[in-house]
């Protein structure tokens, strides 16, 4: 009865008692979801454009953030380092379509899947024998110190990283809308063969699209490197992109972005207010939780392509 | 030349269906577990049975139980090391809470146990399929390993959370785990509870449970318009590998670390588990055991491949190398044989039987 109450009415009261605490929670949640969101944006890109269910993702984030970080080191100006990491991924979207995707076409996806975890390893090995695997601070000059809006005490960095992320948003949004290579990237998105058939060439697209990944990926290589310090956990975030992936759908750009405000927003009010009951620490798996037990209800995601199956 | 069915005439149904149909297959399976069993023990050193040979049967074990479940029935599931902490927390608990009981009662109780909660995470199996269930069964990976550090009841209250695999015996005074079982008794112990599961696995996946796997894995619908059943089918592979990596993962505690740690069991090792059976081969037994001896004997042929290269000095250097060239050599095994070792063989069976002769 007791452990009843704690969990199913105490946090509610905590609530009721003090809502400007809980909605100082419930931004700051939706804040760091915003980056969660950046790294499954990059998963949807290729997973609506190839198929591939693409794990590395994940050590792109952390491969790019090293370049960017290890250029400055050198004393390079940000905007060479920049320049010259986005350069560095597009050589990588380009190697990953020669080397693996176009050797593999046609396999199962979960032959895809394994060949990025493949992809996986090979990035964390060699972005770390490349730069080494310490800690290195990241600092682009972003205030850090709270803001206070209306009463509320919000993390300035947290904003900024927000703004980054919609205009990213927004940028892909009118590449894919208004440009000659953003309509072929949704027609492939549609269809392979139809978009094959119209002559738009795959390979090429494929390594477009990596690149838009690899670029997504830096920008959230730079956010969290800036947030945490660039380090090898940057490969773990991936994890936490799963669940918003699927609460989002794999094929929505929009289910990204809505998927991962609700993952960062739930989880840190569960931690927050249910956390010291079930025993800390439950931010490890209640994500997944979440998604999981809300997939039970809408297979496909929130925003996911309807999943029709023939015989 | 010697590889051939040629006279080898089936009289009855039994050796029609025998899981060894040619008579060079059958010694050849002889001569590998007399090896495994009689020249291995005899001969190998205590660093080669400890470092190498047992973790390479237990983590065959563990593949094994990944690929009923993925290869077989086709579920692709990320949370094999969840299910292996569960069996070993499983073996924990009840060898200190009935230490009158035997150590299989013990083995074969936590897979039980493992397979019931197995079956708990499969359920949403039934609505969620593919990629969707990976990240599901993430969840089971999270939340089991959470819940074992957690809850200080799995660990009888010990402070450090890491707790010694308590001493049992086979018999008499034949200790198989904890600190004062030689490594050849729990070498000898694991490789016989491997070779049974896995001829129960290879007898299952011929019977109708079997076929009823592959044919959910081959397309769920049509299937179950052919009247299989998806839930019991699917839940029957959920709980069916759960079992064998609950065994595993007992295993893993009790006889080859010799601690119960739910770190033992983290994402990495289900990540592991999912190489093994991809690079042995999706849907075989062999490649199972294929598998798990490529993946862990490579780092070790690396290791010692970079010591001999003179890289001794930058550890951290080496070990991100080692990363790199794992990497390369997934995706290069992958574009070589997609299908894994298994199928490897089989090209390399099929030669043989042409050899040298090929015409």
């Amino acid at each position: 009865m007791e452990t009843l109450s704690a969990v199913l009415v105490e946090p509610f009261v905590a609530i009721a008692e003090a809502p400007m605490f809980f909605f100082e929670v419930l931004i700051g949640g939706l804040l760091s979801g915003v980056m969660y969101a950046l790294v499954a944006l990059g998963f949807v890109l290729i997973f609506k454009a190839s198929g591939v269910f693409n794990f590395a993702q994940g050590a792109m984030v952390l491969f790019a953030a090293l370049f960017f970080v290890g250029f400055i080191d050198l004393g390079w100006p940000i905007w060479l380092s920049l320049i010259v990491t986005i350069l560095v991924m597009i050589l990588l979207a380009l190697a990953i379509e020669r080397v693996v995707l176009r050797p593999l076409v046609n396999q199962d996806p979960i032959i895809l899947f394994m060949a990025t975890i493949g992809i996986t390893f090979f990035l964390d090995g060699f972005g770390q024998t490349l730069w080494g695997s310490d800690v290195r601070r990241l600092d682009i000059g972003i205030p850090e110190d709270p803001l206070i809006i209306a009463g509320l005490y919000i993390n300035q960095f947290d904003i900024y990283a927000a703004v980054i992320c919609g205009l990213l948003v927004l940028g892909l949004a009118l590449f894919f809308q208004y440009t000659p290579t953003g309509r072929a990237l949704r027609a492939v998105a549609d269809d392979h063969q139809a978009a094959m058939s119209i002559g738009i060439p795959l390979n090429v697209i494929w390594a477009i699209v990596w690149t838009v990944a690899g670029i997504v990926g830096l920008v959230a290589g730079i956010m969290w490197g800036a947030k945490l310090g660039v380090q090898f956990n940057l490969a773990l975030i991936a994890l936490k992109a799963l669940p918003v992936l699927i609460l989002g759908g794999f094929t929505s750009v929009p289910g990204a972005i809505v998927g991962g405000l609700i993952i960062g927003a739930g989880e840190k009010v569960a931690e927050v207010f249910w956390g010291e009951v079930l025993g800390g620490a439950i931010e490890d798996w209640f994500a997944y939780m979440l998604a999981m037990v809300f997939l039970l209800f809408r297979p496909q995601g929130l925003f996911g392509e309807k999943i029709i199956e023939r015989v | 030349m010697i590889y051939r069915e040629t006279g080898q005439f089936k009289t009855s149904y039994g050796a029609d269906q025998a899981i060894f149909p040619i008579a060079q297959d059958r010694i050849g399976m002889l001569i590998i577990m007399a090896l495994a069993f009689v020249a291995i023990p005899l001969t190998a050193s205590d660093y080669w049975l400890t470092t190498i040979l047992l973790p390479l049967v237990i983590y065959g074990l563990a593949a094994l139980g990944l690929n009923i479940l993925t290869g077989y029935a086709g579920q692709l599931s990320l949370g094999t090391g969840g299910f292996m902490a569960c069996g070993a927390f499983a073996a924990y608990k009840l060898s200190t809470a009935f230490p009158e009981l035997h150590v299989l009662v013990v083995f074969a109780l936590s897979g039980l146990i493992t397979a019931a909660v197995g079956m708990l995470f499969g359920l949403p199996s039934l609505r969620i399929k593919g990629f969707y269930l990976a990240v599901a069964t993430l969840a089971a990976q999270f939340f089991l390993l959470w819940l074992f550090n957690k809850v200080p009841w799995f660990t009888n209250y010990s402070a450090s959370g890491v707790i010694s695999a308590p001493p049992l015996a086979i018999w008499g005074e034949t200790y198989v785990t904890g600190f004062e079982a030689t490594p050849r008794a729990k070498y000898l112990f694991a490789l016989s509870i491997v070779t049974v599961m896995a001829l129960a696995a290879k007898n299952m996946t011929r019977l109708k449970i079997g076929r009823a796997w592959r044919a959910i894995r081959d397309m769920d619908i049509a299937a179950e318009i052919m009247g299989i059943r998806p839930l019991a089918t699917k839940l029957s592979a959920f709980a069916v590998s759960s079992f064998y990596c609950g065994v595993a993962g007992a295993l893993w505690a009790f006889a080859y670390t010799g601690a119960v740690e739910a770190l033992a069991f983290d994402i990495n090792v289900s990540f592991r588990i999912l190489f093994m059976i991809i690079i042995g081969g999706l849907g075989s037994i062999l490649g199972s055991f294929l598998g798990a001896a490529f993946i862990v004997l490579l780092p070790i042929f690396l290791n010692n491949a970079l010591l001999a290269m003179g890289m001794a000095e930058a550890v951290a250097l080496a070990s991100h190398l080692e990363f790199m060239i794992m990497g390369a050599l997934i995706i290069f095994f992958l574009i070589v044989e997609p299908h894994g070792l298994a199928r490897l063989w089989q090209i390399g069976k099929e030669k043989l039987r042409k050899w040298p002769f090929p015409y």
